[in-house]
C-alpha cells in the first residue's frame, strides 16, 4: 500500500463478502442436489391440484424431502392467500 | 493398472488446459508413461499449449469412429520421453464422443500407460461428462473468485452422482483441489478469497496453489508447459503438485506475500 493510499479511507474487505455469499449459495445448492429428480414435477402437479380450489402463485408451495436414518419425510408447505 | 485423472472445473478460463499440460508433463518427467487427452471437441487447444499443433494428423474422434488406430493418432512429445498427446477433433458434432467409444479408447490406453489425463472442456455438457465419466481421480481447477468456486462445487456434485464409480457403487472418485491464479498480496488486502476460504467452502483436499504468474502466458506463447520453466514460481508450484499427486508430502509454497523494500512499499504499492 502506498503512502497516498494509507491516508485514504479504508475500503471494506470484499473477500469476506464473497465468502459469505458463497457459503449461502453453495449450502442451498447442495441441499437441492440430494433431492430426487421427481420433486420439481411433483411440486408442479401439487400446485395444479391446489389451484382447482384456491388461487395460489407458484412460489407459495414449497416441497422438500428430508432424509433421516430410518425414514424420509416429505414436507409440504402451502401458503394460502389472505382473502 | 492405469490411473485415469480428469482435470475439470465447470467454469472456463480457469486453467484446465494449462494444468493438464503441466501435470501430464510432470508425471512423465517422473518416469511414468503418460497420455493427455483433449476432450474439448470443436475447440481443440491442448495441441497449441503442448506445441504439437502442426503434427496433428488424426484425432480422438477418428480413433473412436475407427478411421485411425490409436498408434496413428497419438503424438509423441518431443521434450519428455514417455509423454503422448491425443488431440481433440475440430468437428462441430459434439456427440462424436460416445460413451462406449470413449470407454473403449481409455481401456486400450490403460493397457500401456500408467496415467491417463483427461482435459475436460468447460461447462457441464456432453464433453465434460465424457471427460469425467471414467475417472479414478479428479483435479478441480478453481480460481479464488465466486463464480469459479460455485461452479467447482457443482462439478463435485456431478462427479459424485454421474461418474462410473458412483454408478457402480465403487469407492468414490478421489478429489483434489488445485487453486490457480492465486495472488497473496490481494488476499492480504482482503480483496481475494484465501486458500483457507476456498478449502472451507469446497471441503476437499488441497493438491496445490499456483500463484498468478507472468510465466504462464510466456510459456503458453511458446507452447511450453509451464512446469518445464523450473525457474518460475508457477512452474515450481506445479512440480510440487505433481509430487503430491504421487504421494509425496510437500509444504505449500507461494502463499505469502513477498517482502518488499521500504521504498517500494512507500511509493509503488
Amino acid at each position: 500500500m502506498s503512502l497516498l493510499d494509507y491516508f485514504r479511507s479504508k475500503k471494506p474487505a470484499t473477500a469476506s463478502i464473497a465468502k459469505e455469499r458463497l457459503q449461502i449459495i453453495v449450502a442451498h445448492e447442495r441441499g437441492r442436489r440430494d433431492q430426487p429428480d421427481y420433486l420439481p414435477q411433483l411440486q408442479q402437479e401439487l400446485i395444479a391440484v391446489i389451484r382447482k380450489y384456491v388461487q395460489i402463485d407458484d412460489d407459495m408451495v414449497q416441497v422438500q424431502l428430508d432424509k433421516n436414518d430410518s425414514c424420509s419425510v416429505l414436507e409440504l408447505n402451502v401458503t394460502l392467500p389472505e382473502d | 493398472m492405469a490411473k485415469i485423472i480428469v482435470v475439470t472445473s465447470g467454469k472456463g478460463g480457469v486453467g484446465k488446459t494449462t494444468t493438464s499440460a503441466s501435470i501430464s508433463t510432470g508425471l512423465a518427467k517422473h518416469g511414468h508413461k503418460t497420455v493427455v487427452i483433449d476432450f474439448d471437441v470443436g475447440l481443440r487447444n491442448l495441441d497449441l499449449i503442448m506445441n504439437c499443433e502442426r503434427r496433428v494428423v488424426y484425432d480422438f474422434v477418428n480413433v473412436i469412429q475407427g478411421e485411425a488406430t490409436l498408434k496413428q493418432a497419438l503424438i509423441k512429445d518431443k521434450r519428455v520421453e514417455t509423454l503422448y498427446i491425443l488431440p481433440a477433433s475440430q468437428t462441430r458434432d459434439k456427440d462424436a464422443l460416445s460413451l462406449e467409444g470413449v470407454g473403449k479408447v481409455l481401456s486400450e490406453l490403460a493397457e500401456t500407460f500408467d496415467y491417463i489425463i483427461c482435459d475436460s472442456p468447460a461447462g457441464i455438457e456432453h464433453g465434460a461428462l465424457m471427460a469425467m465419466h471414467f475417472a479414478d481421480e479428479a483435479i478441480i481447477v478453481t480460481n479464488p473468485e465466486i463464480s469459479s468456486v460455485r461452479d467447482s462445487d457443482r462439478i463435485l456434485g456431478i462427479l459424485q452422482s454421474k461418474s462410473q464409480r458412483a454408478k457402480d457403487g465403487q469407492e468414490p472418485v478421489r478429489e483434489h483441489l488445485l487453486l490457480t491464479r492465486y495472488n497473496p498480496e490481494r488476499v492480504v488486502r482482503g480483496e481475494m478469497l484465501s486458500v483457507g476460504d476456498v478449502e472451507e467452502i469446497l471441503a476437499i483436499p488441497l493438491l496445490g496453489v499456483i500463484p498468478e504468474s507472468q510465466a504462464v502466458l510466456t510459456a503458453s506463447n511458446q507452447g511450453v508447459p509451464v512446469i518445464l520453466d523450473d525457474s518460475s514460481d508457477a512452474g515450481q508450484a506445479y512440480e510440487d503438485a505433481v509430487a503430491r499427486l504421487l504421494g509425496e508430502k510437500r509444504e505449500h509454497r507461494f502463499l505469502d506475500t513477498q517482502k518488499k523494500g521500504f521504498f517500494k512499499r512507500m511509493f509503488r504499492g
